[in-house]
């Protein structure tokens, strides 16, 4: 499965939301589908997309929040699952796409070649340590059609969801992201807090 | 305990009073009634974190969303926070308003607790992260509103020291 037909699989059901990406590969393919300001692309600080969306979700309990996340980013804040799972906004979808690897920081070559592997590589199982922390929904996926049926019905559902997709080490056709880091960070609290713009 | 409660709710008020509906917090002893306070107040969202570095994001966030919040935290969590502070808080120029009881200084009697305070401010100085001392009840509301108010304005993180004359009272 390929991270990026998985993007485009509900990017449509995207509008709307607060989007909180984790950097390199799933932001670049996400931009690639066609920039909005209501997406956050967090560079740096791996592990706090969905810390971000935390804030994010109950500070505005009406406004859905879609993070999106990787196994490398997930892994270095544990820890935050639990807070997320005892928080338990019923507004927030952590997506988690899983390739085993760290790729956008180094861990992955062309062709797929996983030369620095997460331990998702040797058997951990985010849905279950997420099923495990308190995740009322926690589900792992490895088809395209079971992806997108998972993730927009946890999108369009109304509690605390983790869906984990297992998808291939593949790096994106390109790693630009022609948005600024800054005006990033101005556009999206400006799209979160215009009325109207709530989903 | 002998944590000063008069003093905790000056603190508390000064932070509702500067518009705070966010509190992201891990304990520690000189903070019990703060999260109290917190976690009895129907306004205030309460976030019980596993670990400092996570409040950093949801502070931003909360920022996002249009919401104040702020982070009470101790030095050793200040230090674990650190990579999020840079990473979040000051690439992205995000107000990060946070109240570290200060441990460690003068008449500390914990031996664990007297090595993370010394590096405290100097790390605080080595980020350019503002910083005041809370000592008096008397200066808590103007600092936390002078304190709010340039984390707004410079979009940076600011920090309170709560020290032990304002938050312990000794048993008499």
């Amino acid at each position: 499965m390929k991270r990026l037909d998985c993007l485009k699989a509900i990017y449509p059901r995207l509008e709307g939301c607060a989007v909180v990406t984790i950097m390199g590969a799933v932001a670049a393919e996400l931009y690639s589908l066609g920039h909005r300001a209501n997406f956050f692309y967090l560079e740096h600080a791996m592990g706090l997309a969905s810390s971000v969306g935390l804030g994010i979700a109950l500070a505005q309990p009406k406004r859905k929040v879609v993070v999106i996340d990787g196994d490398g980013s997930v892994l270095m804040n544990l820890g935050g699952l639990t807070t997320l799972a005892r928080s338990r906004p019923n507004n927030l979808v952590h997506l988690i796409f899983d390739n085993e690897t760290l790729l956008s920081v180094g861990g992955g070559a062309p062709g797929g070649y996983k030369w620095f592997t997460t331990a998702t590589a040797t058997g951990t199982d985010l849905a279950g340590i997420a099923r495990a922390a308190g995740f009322p929904r926690a589900q792992m996926v490895r088809e395209l059609g079971d992806f997108e049926e998972a993730a927009l019905d946890a999108i369009n559902g109304d509690q605390l969801s983790c869906i984990v997709a297992k998808v291939d080490a593949e790096m994106p056709k390109s790693f630009l992201i022609d948005v600024h880091m800054l005006e990033n960070r101005f556009e999206f609290p400006r799209a979160l807090q215009t009325k109207g713009g709530v989903n | 305990m002998p944590v000063s409660v008069a003093n905790s709710q000056v603190v508390y008020d000064a932070m509702k009073g500067v518009g705070i509906t966010l509190l992201s917090a891990l304990p520690e002893t000189w903070l019990v009634h703060l999260i109290r306070m917190a976690d009895e107040d129907p306004a205030m969202t309460l976030v019980r974190l596993a670990k400092e570095e996570e409040g950093v994001g949801v502070s931003a966030g909360a920022h996002f969303a249009g919401a104040r919040s702020a982070m009470l935290l101790q030095n050793h969590g200040f230090l674990q926070a650190i990579n999020g502070i840079v990473g979040v808080s000051l690439l992205y120029k995000i107000p990060l308003l946070m109240l570290i009881t200060d441990r460690g200084s003068f008449g500390e009697k914990d031996p664990w607790q007297t090595e993370g305070g010394k590096y405290t401010r100097p790390v605080l100085d080595a980020l350019h992260i503002a910083h005041a001392d809370l000592r008096r009840p008397d200066e808590v509301q103007p600092k936390i509103d002078h304190a709010m108010t340039l984390a707004q304005a410079s979009l940076s993180p600011v920090a309170l020291l709560l020290q032990r004359d304002l938050m312990w009272e000794e048993p008499k």
